[in-house]
């Protein structure tokens, strides 16, 4: 589904990613974990698009297509949903509004019916109960003045809504508690956990793991995956450290 | 009488101004003329969406007697020179609200020009001004307010915010106080932006093409300055108008 073959990158002429390569199938799920700075976040905005996050080797094909060659809202429109570490606020523009354009947008290019008004907000309200937002959240500007729990339980209710193929999840577990952090990885594995469907997970902690099994656990450091193995990779770096394992 | 001389760029009220095509249509109409009698509350409201070329020149002088309350809604967005002037004197306890919007383009000069007299004493007068600017346009807004000397408890407001779409575009606000009483509150606040690049990159993340996020972050922008337009066909037409023209700058 996504191959990323020796990609580098770099910000205001910066090299940040440095020979990455990684290959997810469908029906899979991967976690990549790795210390602060090490470019999981520049990894997950370079596959988004991000303005300033030039691309300058290597090649990502989602399905085949060349990532590179499409525009973020094209890439969006193609499947691809990125979760955000820091989701934005976009005051004005409720959420109800704003999922409703972005997912009729995405019809439009793919050459599908939009959803009408009645239809949208059935949709919005199964996704919302799934993730246990109260549906008046939906009615407020995109994430103002949401706490760091509800910005990205809100976030699940968007890739619910969007149903993408593939998710690059940027620490979707940061800032919830432990009771949020199980509704939000039931959340993922219903959207998410498909045969047709793969994920990519970036986190910091095991924690999340513990909720949404990953197949694949891949270490990230210095702009390059320095290790990969199963699920008892993350109990290990859990255990001994980044340093420990990416020296072993 | 001979005709009035055309203003120069000295001329403060003038200075950002497109002298040429003032020149096209000088010397312009008399201003409308409207009072509001003491106890009175009235409403006026102007879409100003003069032919791509021309000139518009739309003075109002306005009077709010004792207690009276005038509210008015303006959209300025035709013409290559779209100038709109408010003199309004309040009297004692009255309201002055102005709700205004500029949304140009191409070569437009957009402008709005306020002179608010706090003539007596308790008088509120309050403006909004949201202004989108892209290509070469250039809006303006000048705003004075005035409190004589006996106009004690006056509350008077400016919120004045412009959007550039383009590098090319230019806003200019200039709230201006006179103030002879002392006991007095008057705030006014001016700030110039762009659209927001995170905003607009996370909209496209999910999937929204430019055109529609640029669209709904400038209608999320101006809304509000026609919210509270008491008749719902004006209304509509208001914002039909905004959107119409917004559609144009994307
Ligand atoms: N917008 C930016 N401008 C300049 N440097 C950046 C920017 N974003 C990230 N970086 C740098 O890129 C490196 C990787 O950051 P990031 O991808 O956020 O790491 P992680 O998500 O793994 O903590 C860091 O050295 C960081 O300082
Ligand atoms: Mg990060």
């Amino acid at each position: 589904m996504l191959t990323i073959d020796n990609l580098t990158n770099e910000i205001d002429g910066k090299p940040i990613l440095k020979g990455l390569s990684l290959a997810i199938k469908a029906g899979e799920i991967h976690a990549i974990m790795g210390p602060n700075g090490a470019g999981k976040s520049t990894l997950a905005y370079t596959l988004g698009g991000r303005p300033g996050y030039e691309v300058t080797g290597g090649d990502a094909s989602f399905d085949g297509v060349n990532l590179f060659s499409l525009d973020p809202h094209e890439r969006a429109a193609a499947g691809l949903f990125l979760g955000f570490q820091y989701p934005v606020e976009i005051p004005g523009v409720s959420n109800l509004q704003f999922l409703r354009e972005s997912l009729n947008s995405q019809k439009r290019a793919r050459g599908e019916a939009e959803l009408n008004g009645g239809e949208f907000i059935r949709l919005a309200k199964e996704k919302a109960a799934l993730l246990g937002l109260d549906m008046d959240m939906l009615k407020r500007s995109v994430n103002v003045g949401f706490s760091g729990g509800e910005k990205k339980r809100a976030e699940m209710v968007q890739m619910g809504i969007l149903d993408p193929r593939l998710a690059i999840l940027d620490e979707t577990d940061s800032g919830l508690d432990i009771d949020a952090l199980k509704i939000v990885g039931a959340g993922i594995n219903a959207i998410m956990r498909k045969p047709d469907k793969a994920v990519l997970l970036i986190t910091h902690y095991q924690r999340l793991l513990d909720y949404v099994k990953p197949d694949f656990v891949h270490v990230l450091a210095g702009g390059r995956i320095v290790k990969s193995g199963g699920p008892e990779l993350a109990l290990e770096l859990e255990r001994e450290g980044y340093a420990e394992v990416v020296a072993a | 009488m001979t005709a009035l001389a055309l203003p120069t760029r000295r001329d403060e009220a003038w200075r950002y101004s497109d002298l040429d095509a003032l020149a096209s249509v000088w010397p312009v109409p008399d201003a409308t003329r409207i009072t509001v009698t003491a106890g009175q509350s009235a409403h006026g409201h102007l879409l100003q969406d003069a032919a791509t070329g021309a000139a518009a020149v739309h003075d109002y002088v306005i009077d709010i007697a004792d207690g009276g309350r005038f509210d008015f809604h303006l959209l300025n967005i035709g013409g290559r020179l779209g100038r709109v002037t408010f003199a309004v004197t309040l009297g004692k306890g009255s309201h002055f609200e102005l709700n205004g919007a500029i949304i140009g383009g191409g070569d437009q000069t957009l402008e709005i020009v306020t002179q608010v007299t706090h003539a007596r004493p308790d008088a509120t007068s309050g403006q909004t001004i949201r202004s989108i600017l892209g290509q070469r346009a250039t809006g303006s807004y000048l705003g004075s307010i005035n409190v004589a000397r006996d106009a004690q408890r006056t509350d008077a407001f400016q919120s004045v915010k412009a959007m550039l779409l383009d590098r090319t575009a230019t806003a200019n606000a200039k709230p201006e106080l006179e103030i002879f009483a002392d006991d007095v509150k008057c705030a006014h606040g001016a700030t110039v932006g762009e659209l927001d690049r995170q905003a607009l990159f996370y909209m496209a993340s999910r999937g929204m093409d430019p055109a529609t996020a640029k669209t709904l972050l400038l209608k999320a922008f101006v809304a509000g300055v026609f919210d509270d337009v008491s008749d719902e066909a004006v209304k509509d037409r208001l914002e039909a108008a905004a959107i119409a023209k917004l559609e144009t700058l994307v």
